[in-house]
């Protein structure tokens, strides 16, 4: 694990040390601010169900774009060849990607909070400041944000060129947040299953404060899955 | 307690439709400064970096320390230090922080790191540039940082691909005396496929082509043709008078040891020059005596060694570049 930590740190450490950290947190943040305080000035009305509501979607490109470098570019400068000539299981690597890419993305959500915290104080006059909601929500984002990381690793590892990784990435994460989009529409058992399928069906439901087993389990699943198939395709590298 | 550092049976690996190697034995034992020569192609790469665990044979045996490669993989990496073809790092991070990242991925001790990363960094020069981006770093210094990386866990074996190319000729001195120094303590395979750089630094040389062996020996044997050598000499007569160059050849071929007599070129006037071959034994005493005897003066005998070239031309003559080489 000791090798995992190392690469965690260099990879956390060289994002904050480039630019694209910036523009991708900064866009973010701006997307996210602007889409949750319009609402507020236009009609006066904001809830932190309309922040969390609107944060998985951007995550549906936020993850992508910070995962897609992880593995591709290790790949295009040759310096995979070092990592898998290191005395460790490939796992490893995997697994200091992983949580380099959360750290990262829980820096945004860290940003994020004065946008919550701001709502959450907004309750009427006597009323108490209620946590509950505030951390269910910051929970299920990262638990949404695991799941998401683990399918743009692994689009990251599918080749050298890192717009690749984002695009597939983008479209593995996109389809996990649309599938259950339209479920409204079809036979009730498929409705389920496919709501079942849906990262933000699940979301929606921790969000809600009630922490259910099967929400967890399915993250849990959904990340492990993802990062099992990095793993594999890390190894087929080896050629 | 291993009694070889590398053994390698039967080790054949195909890319595709291209077979890098076709069966590919040997075994280093411990302590030796090993050259591996080919021409570009001939799977040096391959066999290395299925040694450093970056490549998986397709069929035959690697052990590293006794170790096997595949079945016991990390086992055996932590013994190996792998400068690979070209040298990839992290470009852009400090010299400094590079080495740190290497012994925590390498698990080096905490106890342990900070010495070192200090001993490896004064072997390698690395001392002015510790706080300089790798990015910035000339090709030499480069090199180094590879080199440093290599030897910070302190490994038993070190695989370094090609480690001089393309570094200007002062760079190459200085990176080869290290790689010198380094070859006192521990077990060194290096890939080349420049040969006077065995020469200066391996006591053995292992010639491969089309993915195959086909010369194992000491520098100093592939070089000498094994079945003898050449002698060229320059005579003229003790008086300085014109010279029967046909009779002063067939004196020369009764020498005993000489097989064979051409003339050459000598020096202008009265001189005469030939170029002789001989067997296993050193011919000069006996060719001395001979001159002596006749009256004849010998003004320059000169061993001509058979270059190394010439021997790995021979080796590796044929069949060698057939396969195109894909870019990396
Ligand atoms: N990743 C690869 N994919 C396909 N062919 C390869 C690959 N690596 C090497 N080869 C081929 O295998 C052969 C041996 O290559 P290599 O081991 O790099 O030779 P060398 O290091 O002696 O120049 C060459 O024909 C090369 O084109
Ligand atoms: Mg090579």
């Amino acid at each position: 694990m000791e090798s995992a930590l190392a690469i965690a740190k260099r990879e956390f450490r060289t994002f904050f040390g480039s630019p694209i950290a910036y523009i991708v947190l900064g866009g973010f943040l701006l997307l996210a601010g602007w889409l949750y305080f319009s609402p507020l000035f236009l009609i006066g009305q904001a809830s932190l169900r309309n922040f969390f509501g609107l944060v998985p979607v951007l995550f549906v490109v936020l993850v992508p774009a910070v995962t897609m470098r992880a593995m591709a570019e290790e790949r295009k400068s040759g310096t995979l060849e070092l990592l898998l000539t290191m005395p460790m299981d490939d796992w490893q690597i995997v697994v200091g990607k992983f949580l380099a890419s959360l750290g990262m993305v829980s820096v945004g959500l860290l940003w994020t909070l004065p946008y919550s915290l701001s709502v959450a104080s907004m309750t009427g006059p006597g009323a108490p400041f209620d946590w509950g909601p505030v951390f269910a929500g910051y929970l299920g984002l990262l638990l949404l944000a695991s799941a998401f990381i683990g399918l743009g690793l692994w689009g990251s590892a599918l080749s050298k060129n890192q717009i690749v990784g984002f695009i597939v990435g983008l479209v593995l994460c996109f389809a996990f947040y649309f599938v259950d989009k339209f479920a409204a529409l079809l036979p009730e058992t498929l409705g389920q299953v496919l709501e079942f399928l849906s990262v933000d069906y699940h979301f929606e439901n921790i969000a809600r404060g009630v922490l259910d087993t099967r929400d967890l389990v399915f993250y849990l699943s959904l990340t492990a899955v993802g990062l099992v198939l990095t793993t594999r395709t890390l190894s087929s590298a080896r050629q | 307690m291993p009694t070889s550092m590398i053994h390698i049976e039967g080790l054949t690996k195909r890319y595709g439709n291209t077979e890098a190697l076709r069966g590919l034995s040997f075994t280093v034992p411990k302590g030796q400064v090993v050259g591996f020569l080919g021409p570009n192609g001939a799977g040096k790469s391959t066999t290395m970096r299925i040694l450093a665990g970056y490549v998986t044979p397709t069929s035959g045996t690697a052990t590293v320390g006794d170790l096997d490669v595949v079945q016991r993989a990390v086992e055996a990496r932590r013994l190996i230090g792998y400068l690979p073809e070209n040298n990839p790092l992290y470009e852009e991070m400090m010299v400094v922080d590079f080495l740190k990242f290497i012994a925590e991925v390498r698990q080096v001790p905490v106890s342990q790191r900070s010495a070192r990363i200090k001993s490896a960094v004064e072997r390698c020069g690395l001392g002015q540039v510790l706080g300089k981006d790798i990015n910035q770093l000339s090709k030499g210094f480069r090199q180094r940082v590879g080199l440093a990386q290599a030897i910070l866990h302190e490994p038993d074996l070190l695989i370094l691909d090609e480690p001089t190319s393309g570094l200007d000729p002062n760079q190459i001195v200085e990176i080869r005396a290290l790689i010198k120094d380094l070859g006192r303590e521990k077990t060194v395979i290096l890939s080349t496929h420049i040969l006077s750089e065995v020469q200066s630094t391996c006591s053995r040389v292992l010639i491969v082509s089309g993915g195959q062996l086909v010369a194992d020996d000491s520098p100093e044997r592939l070089t000498s043709s094994g079945d003898g050598g050449e002698v060229t000499v320059v005579l003229a007569s003790k008086f300085n008078q014109p010279l029967d160059a046909a009779a002063v050849g067939t004196g020369l071929r009764g020498v005993p040891g000489i097989t064979q007599v051409d003339a050459v070129a000598g020096e202008g006037g009265n001189t005469l020059g030939f170029k002789l071959r001989h067997g296993v034994e050193d011919p000069r005493r006996s060719l001395f005596e001979h001159v002596v005897k006749q009256d004849l003066v010998l003004l320059e005998v000169r061993r001509t060694q058979v270059s190394l070239e010439d021997t790995f031309r021979k080796l590796t003559g044929q069949g060698s570049d057939a396969q195109p080489r894909k870019a990396a």
